[in-house]
């Protein structure tokens, strides 16, 4: 196999800019959605700012627009007031930029592909040679722990596996930014420890910024570098909690202080918005 | 156990068959028999009821054929007979064979640009849809003679104006089973390529097209089966010179039964080869597609 892609490691000068560059701006962002039982305030007055590198968790109780405001950074919704600038442009420039790969709860993988198949689908779209598209793929699927799978189907592989396969073909095309919505929500907790740890390899490995969606507390506080609190109708950011955690972190840092004052801090921000409610 | 359970059903469906062969042998004579004796009453002949057995299933135009009377037609004119006889049921065969053939190439693509113009395009869909189903409304036999008659004026003849009707009768379950099939797609796959920036075309044959597949090919199993009934009804009512349906029809005007009958097996097996065909190709294209058979 030919592993020598370049992956690019910018050295640590660069790094220390690269980590200051804004890549999404958010300013007083609201979407209502016009339903037939009436207008839905699904975001309301956001402001967020996310720098290149980091790991932002969006974290909430469903209905607070956690999701919404993720497709609103890919272009998949629209605000309706206030502004958003992805990458300096707007979201639907960053997208025809292909600046970011978006992981959805559920694989999506095409079922009539081989894994390879389906990683390759952005790669057709983009246009890359026959050649490049398998070192990418190669280069990708090893990095998720699928090397040995290229030619099986979906159907073949374990729900886990087939969510690895979703975060390669996210991957494969190189995107700066990594929207991910839910990505292990629908596995068991075992996979899903084991998966959020290789997320943070490939994350410290390839320096992306990750905005990451989840409604589980341990999740955010073991990913990010940052969790954002949301709370519903209307869906707003209730609180910005930097994490103090090193960027290196293995599951028994959950059984560390930090660890767990920083979970109490989000669980009373999501309790205390409860209550306001 | 599934060694038994096939030989179970193997012996289910030679009971069938069986069962249906006494009941046609019986149906014969009971029809046949009435025929005989107004016969025999008129010759003023004594008849016994193993003279009548005898004679009901050995009738040049019984007024229905026994199996082996079918049997013994359908040897003779395929196996006995010149292939570029007239009288040879593979010269007939081949002639419905490539009208139906083309007819169901035409409607297949036909069937297929009608629904991708439909489900692209809204003002296409309400403009169409409703041409669509009337179409199929109108009994085809009363429509084929003026196609035939209005393609004859325009100088085609021959192959094109029957398979023009097979293409009438087979466009209309593909164009059904394609709508169905390129709205097919997940949401979630639509969003997956929208953030790959994907261009309509990419929608299409990424995403639209393969996903429409099984569609397609349960379509394209009734489109075959209708292309076949077209041919051979484009062939009744023009007194076309060759085809099953010519077959047919010389059958009935000069009161040959076996004639017809033997034209109608092989037309039912004629059909019953092409769905099959289908079948296969739909096989061979879902093992490539990864999907267990």
């Amino acid at each position: 196999m030919d592993m020598t892609v370049n992956t690019q490691p910018a050295s640590s000068p660069e790094r220390a800019k690269e980590e200051a560059r804004k890549i999404i701006a958010i300013e007083d962002l609201s979407l209502v959605f016009e339903t037939n039982d009436g207008p839905v305030n699904a975001l309301s007055h956001i402001d967020l700012d996310i720098h290149a590198g980091d790991f932002v968790s969006f974290i909430g109780p469903s209905g607070c627009g956690k999701t919404t405001l993720l497709r609103v950074i890919a272009d998949l919704e629209r605000q309706t007031e206030g502004s958003i600038q992805v990458d300096g442009t707007s979201p639907e420039d960053a997208r025809l930029n292909r600046l970011y790969g978006y992981v959805f709860q559920a694989p999506g993988l095409f079922p009539w592909r081989t894994i390879a198949g389906n990683c390759k689908v952005p790669l057709e779209i983009f246009g890359m040679s026959k050649e490049q598209q398998q070192r990418h793929v190669d280069k990708y699927l090893e990095l998720v722990g699928l090397g040995d799978f290229h030619k099986k189907f979906p159907w073949q592989l374990s729900g886990g596996m087939q969510q690895r396969a979703s975060i390669a073909r996210a991957l494969s095309f190189e995107p700066e930014l990594l929207l991910m919505d839910e990505p292990f929500g629908a596995l068991d907790e075992i996979t899903r420890d084991h998966l959020n740890l290789e997320l943070l390899k490939i994350w410290r490995e390839t320096r992306k910024t990750v905005v990451f969606v989840t409604h589980s507390i341990p999740e955010a506080v073991l990913l990010s570098t940052h969790i954002v609190v949301m709370s519903p109708r209307p869906g707003r950011i209730a609180k910005i909690i930097k994490s103090p955690l090193p960027r290196e972190r293995t599951l028994e840092d959950r059984e560390s202080p930090e660890f767990i004052a920083l979970a109490q801090e989000v669980r009373e921000a999501l309790a205390n918005d409860h209550r306001i409610n | 156990m599934f060694k038994s359970l096939h030989k179970s059903q193997a012996a289910a469906l030679t009971l069938m068959v069986l069962a249906l062969l006494v009941l046609w042998y019986l149906g014969a004579l009971w029809l046949n028999s009435d025929l005989l004796i107004n016969g025999y009453e008129r010759r003023n002949i004594d008849w016994s009821f193993s003279q009548l057995l005898a004679d009901a299933y050995s009738m040049k135009r019984p007024l229905l054929p026994t199996p082996d009377q079918i049997a013994a037609e359908l040897y003779k004119s395929i196996f006995d007979t010149k292939i570029s006889s007239k009288r040879s049921l593979v010269y007939h065969t081949g002639i419905t064979l490539s009208s139906t053939l083309l007819g169901f190439l035409m409607g297949a693509v036909l069937g297929i640009v009608l629904a991708i113009g439909i489900v692209h395009n809204r003002t296409l869909e309400r403009s169409l849809m409703p041409w669509v189903i009337t179409s199929q409304t109108i009994p085809i036999l009363a429509i084929a003679p003026m196609i035939i008659v209005v393609l004859g004026a325009l100088n085609f003849t021959g192959l094109v104006p029957k398979a023009i009707i097979s293409m009438y009768l087979s466009f209309f379950p593909v164009t059904i089973g394609m709508v169905k099939g390129l709205r097919a797609p997940d949401k979630l796959h639509m969003e997956l390529l929208a953030t790959y920036s994907a261009k309509p075309g990419e929608f299409f044959w990424k995403l639209r097209w393969p996903t429409a597949l099984p569609y397609l090919f349960a379509s394209l199993k009734i489109a075959i089966a209708a292309s076949l009934v077209g041919a051979i009804v484009a062939e009744l009512p023009t007194g076309a010179q060759g085809g099953l349906g010519a077959r047919l029809l010389s059958g009935s005007y000069y009161g040959q039964t076996v004639q017809i009958w033997a034209a109608l097996v092989v037309a039912a097996v004629l059909g019953a080869v092409l769905v099959a065909l289908v079948g296969m190709m739909e096989r061979k294209i879902n093992r490539r597609m990864g999907i267990a058979a």
